[in-house]
């Protein structure tokens, strides 16, 4: 069970929440500009490390706000949240086991 | 390679069991291979043998980091089927099916396949005209499918409460008769037992670390945790990892890596002689030759490796189990465990090229993998063999995802995703 870290509401149960996958994905642009490589690179091409992973979470039975979490993908362990918009926090080096 | 029949049988009886051989060989890794395989489970150990049986290359190393079998192999839910939605899904998984029902004979393992019959249950009038519509879609694709009342699911599955007052009322269902289950560990060792009676080296223990890249931009040969091993071509089948060793060679999939559930309860006398799907809960259902029942259910919808499941998703599986089947409420579980699967947008699986030329790609069955094997093995051999796609694996390339020709299978998929 996980205990998600809400900027706003503070630590609560994971059923209240839903993952919305991997943050800080760039849409490409111009939009006249993107060539369909990028484009389906922006739509479907994921980081999916083993490891510390920067995703978006959404309160949807909660304050509904969205929100980022770094997040260990072998452990689950989580080291902060931050809000939408805010610098990312570096990530800690770690070898994966 | 000793075979398995009643005379050898017999005649090891009498000479007290001493007479038998290990079932593959565990050679040390040469420098130089013809071909590598990553990954030791299911869909590499079939690989390597239609590679050698079917294409003639016997100079073939298959590379496994911890055992062979171990991982999503040894994970799923052992359900082989192919009703799927599609005609480019239809082919591919129809004649992986066809693969499992010779399967036995050709390899001279018992991979005791049990076609049983799948149902899939639906619980609203909007469902029930899908499922009308998947049946024809089947029967168009020439893939056995059939309507079924609740009446005729109840007397099928009587275990299931089809009441008016359910929880979860049935308004029918289809069936496909064809469907069922096979042992998983015995494809593995089947496969691999075969493989090694053609020459192919089943190198175990063995972890890839990098790949070594050559002057002209193609792999030239990989180092692991036994050494450098060389090769002309590479074939990867490493499913909920894909996404990590195509890193290291340096580009990426369109795929998650979710970790899926999988249960199985204390034995008991047969009460269920089919696998049982529901569409409301996602919760499928089949018994083992050992009595226990194998259940299986969602995703845990985050990025994992760890091959643990959390609590939210066993709770919801096993209230469908008691909801569903009020019978089974009281049956204890005996294990809980998962499997990270390789999950793609469109829910179907990544065959071929990848960027680097001499790599080939076998990926993405997602939550289906167990039930692919033999077809997913096939496709790769025949790309590693001739340089290009089989008809059949042809849509399923990675480059989908530029030209957009996705094959949606959001639905069949059986796992909600």
């Amino acid at each position: 069970m996980l205990l998600i870290p809400c900027p706003w509401c503070g630590r609560r149960d994971e059923i209240e929440f839903q993952c919305g996958g991997q943050s800080h994905m760039v849409r490409p642009e111009p939009y006249q500009e993107v060539s369909d490589p990028q484009w389906g690179a922006y739509l479907f091409m994921r980081d999916n490390p083993k490891g510390w992973f920067r995703e978006r979470w959404v309160h949807v039975h909660g304050c509904h706000q969205w929100f980022n979490v770094i997040r260990d993908t072998v452990t689950h362990q989580i080291l902060v949240s931050y809000r939408m918009g805010e610098a990312p926090p570096e990530l800690p080096s770690r070898s994966v086991p | 390679m000793m075979r398995y029949n009643a005379w050898n049988l017999f005649k090891q009886g009498l000479m007290g069991q001493r007479g038998w051989t290990p079932a593959w060989r565990s050679p040390e890794p040469k420098p130089r291979y013809e071909v590598v395989i990553i990954g030791g489970g299911g869909h590499g150990l079939a690989t390597a043998y239609y590679l050698a049986k079917v294409h003639g290359i016997r100079n073939i190393a298959l590379l496994e980091k911890g055992w062979i079998g171990g991982g999503n192999t040894g994970r799923n839910t052992t359900i082989v089927r192919s009703n799927y939605y599609y005609p480019q899904s239809a082919a591919i998984y129809d004649f992986s099916l066809r693969l499992y029902e010779g399967l036995a004979r050709e390899l001279n393992y018992n991979i005791m396949l049990s076609q049983r019959g799948i149902i899939n249950l639906v619980h609203t009038r909007h469902d029930l005209e899908g499922a009308r519509r998947w049946v024809g879609a089947m029967n168009a694709n020439g893939v056995d499918a059939e309507l079924m009342t609740p009446d005729e699911i109840k007397a099928h599955i009587p275990l299931l409460d089809v009441s008016r007052s359910a929880r979860y009322p049935v308004w029918g269902g289809f069936l496909q008769r064809r469907g069922g289950t096979a042992r998983h560990d015995a494809v593995a060792w089947g496969y691999a037992r075969a493989a090694s009676a053609l020459g192919v080296d089943i190198i175990q223990n063995c972890e890839l670390r990098g790949f070594v890249m050559g002057s002209n931009g193609q792999i030239a040969a990989v180092d692991t945790s036994r050494g450098r091993i060389q090769a002309d071509r590479f074939g990867m089948a490493v499913a909920g990892h894909s996404s990590v060793v195509a890193a290291l060679a340096g580009f990426r999939l369109p795929v998650t890596s979710y970790a899926l559930q999988a249960f199985v309860t204390e034995p008991l006398k047969p009460v269920i002689d089919c696998v049982m799907i529901s569409f409301a809960t996602g919760m499928y259902l089949s018994q083992s030759d050992k009595g226990g029942l194998v259940i299986g259910g969602g995703l845990d919808h985050y990025l994992s490796y760890a091959q643990r499941g959390n609590m939210p998703m066993i709770r919801n599986v096993l209230g469908a189990v008691a909801d569903q089947l009020p019978a089974l409420s009281r049956v204890r579980l005996l294990r809980q465990w998962a499997g990270i699967v390789d999950v793609v947008h469109d829910s179907s699986p990544i065959l071929g090229e990848t960027p680097i030329p001499n790599l080939y790609l076998n990926c993405g069955w997602g939550t289906g993998g167990f039930k692919a094997i033999p077809a997913g093995g096939y496709m790769l051999a025949h790309h590693l063999a001739t340089g290009h796609a089989h008809e059949i694996a042809a849509p399923f390339a990675l480059s989908r995802f530029t030209s957009g020709a996705l094959i949606d299978e959001a639905a069949a998929s059986g796992i909600p995703h």
